[in-house]
């Protein structure tokens, strides 16, 4: 498909699955989480994976993350690493 | 630590890389991907099994046996999360806090005092309740049974477009998720209790499981669809199609209902009293 | 340089999918974080289902869902014409799977944080040499 759309959206992906793993605040990485598994929705809708985009469209940007919010909330928000 | 982890990464990243100088071009329709039995699926699907969505024909159908074990995979992934962290014991003093609505004030009455009945002016809240929640509560009640209808949709119109039984579950599961979040825990579990998630999962999996028994019942062999039309009428194209919607249903409430286990499970940290 | 350029270009999706894998890995291994590391090991399952799904493309053909005129004219459906679908399948189990194991992890987390108080691999370590 148009290659400048999809360089875009894969440069997006690295920066967000960087940033999901560098935050110190857990919750803050939680929804860094949710953006970047939206984000590969809409790259393998590009490559023509709908039935792929709408599992993980339902799946990772909608009950990962609030399973992943979840947790947080019973454990601890802030971490030094 | 670190140092091992950046040496393991560039070590493997640069032996990747070296293998990925062997790929055949991007898109190149001969790839050794596309050539041996993806050709038979894509031009022989739609005689066989009368279903134009091809991701769920080879799902359902020609790939079912997988399908029936992701399934068990889901259930049991339900089932090992009640078992770690499921807590029966009752904290034994336990001090309530109710809010009388009208005034707005918060009760916190010991266990020795007498608990008011449920009434209208009286609401019970948990220890972590936020104001100002009307726009939560009014746009949740307004949006939940659309969600609901949307993945039923989902899950029945998985012929012919995107979609099937995963998917409209997982949005099934959603909606009382998003349920229990608007509102609190404690309601939630009232619409749907502990033991009607754990029977409609048990469920799910026994449909699945069945649809494969009868057919196996019928004569052919265990999971070959076309049997059923001994017992529906139709010819074996449209019994196939019919075995697909009957399975991808149990797939649908099995899913739906380990989601919202995964969910009870992890707000309260298995003790089903408060939650996010 | 113009070969390396050709390789580069041709092959520069392939590296930046190798390199989300990658950078999973690193989050599974080096981050302290009970939870960063979780978050690592999604990133490298949906990373690995990139890889799979981008192998299932085709130029010039469309998704696999057999259009209305194919169907009704019984007319032969080309293999060209359609974007290949067993890749789909395989990557749709592997979904699930991982939201699976993705319940099972965080129940352990939270089980590891009612026993030691802590997330950190560190400090839980050192509590289970003290003990």
């Amino acid at each position: 498909m148009i290659w400048q759309v999809e360089f875009t959206i894969l440069i997006i992906v690295i920066i967000l699955a960087v940033g999901a793993l560098s935050v110190k605040d857990l919750l803050g990485a939680a929804i860094l989480f949710g953006a970047y598994s939206f984000m590969m929705c809409l790259l393998w809708a590009i490559m023509g994976a709908v039935d792929v985009a709408f599992t993980e469209a339902s799946v990772g940007a909608g009950v990962s993350t609030v399973l992943f919010v979840a947790a947080v909330f019973r454990t601890s928000r802030r971490t030094e690493n | 630590m670190r140092a091992i982890g950046l040496i393991l990464v560039v070590i493997l990243g640069s032996v990747l890389v070296y293998g990925s100088l062997e790929f055949p071009p991007w898109g190149d329709p001969m790839s050794p991907a596309c050539c041996h039995v993806s050709p038979y699926y894509i031009e022989k699907a739609l005689e066989d099994t009368a279903v134009p969505n091809l991701v769920t024909a080879v799902l359902a159908d020609y790939r079912g046996y997988d399908t029936m074990f992701e399934t068990i995979v889901i259930f049991t992934a339900g089932i090992a999360c009640i078992f770690l962290l499921r807590n029966f014991q009752k904290k034994t003093p336990q001090s309530r806090l109710y809010r009388h609505i009208p005034t707005g004030i918060t009760l916190r009455i010991e266990k020795m005092g007498k608990f008011p009945e449920t009434s209208a002016v009286f609401e019970r809240i948990d220890s972590v309740w936020v104001p100002h929640d009307v726009i939560v509560k009014t746009t949740c009640r307004l949006i939940v049974p659309f969600i609901q209808i949307f993945a039923l949709y989902v899950i029945a119109h998985g012929h012919h477009s995107p979609g099937g039984g995963f998917q409209g579950g997982v949005i099934l599961g959603a909606a009382m998720i998003i349920f229990s979040i608007a509102f609190n825990l404690r309601s939630g579990i009232q619409r749907m209790q502990e033991r009607s998630t754990v029977m409609l999962s048990v469920l799910g999996v026994f449909i699945y499981a069945a649809t494969g028994a009868v057919c196996m019942i019928l004569g052919s062999n265990y999971l070959d669809y076309s049997a059923l039309a001994h017992i529906l009428g139709v010819d074996p194209a449209m019994a196939r199609s019919h075995g697909i919607l009957i399975v991808e249903i149990g797939v649908g409430i099995a899913v739906m209902a380990v989601m919202v286990t995964l969910y009870y499970n992890l707000a309260s940290a298995g003790r089903y009293d408060e939650g996010l | 340089m113009d070969v390396f350029l050709d390789v580069l270009i041709s092959r520069a999706n392939y590296w930046a999918y190798i390199a989300l894998m990658m950078i999973g890995l690193y989050g599974i291994v080096a981050k302290g974080n009970l939870i960063k590391k979780i978050i690592g090991m999604n990133i490298l399952q949906t990373a690995v289902i990139l890889f799979f799904i981008s192998i299932g493309a085709k130029q010039k053909a469309t998704i696999p869902i057999i259009e209305h005129g194919d169907e009704t004219a019984h007319a032969t459906v080309s293999a060209a014409h359609y974007i290949n679908p067993l890749p789909h399948v395989l990557m749709l189990t592997a979904i699930v799977v991982a939201v699976a194991t993705l319940g099972v992890a965080l129940a352990l987390v939270i089980r590891i944080h009612q026993q030691y108080h802590t997330l950190e691999e560190r400090e839980i370590l050192k509590q289970i040499r003290d003990a």
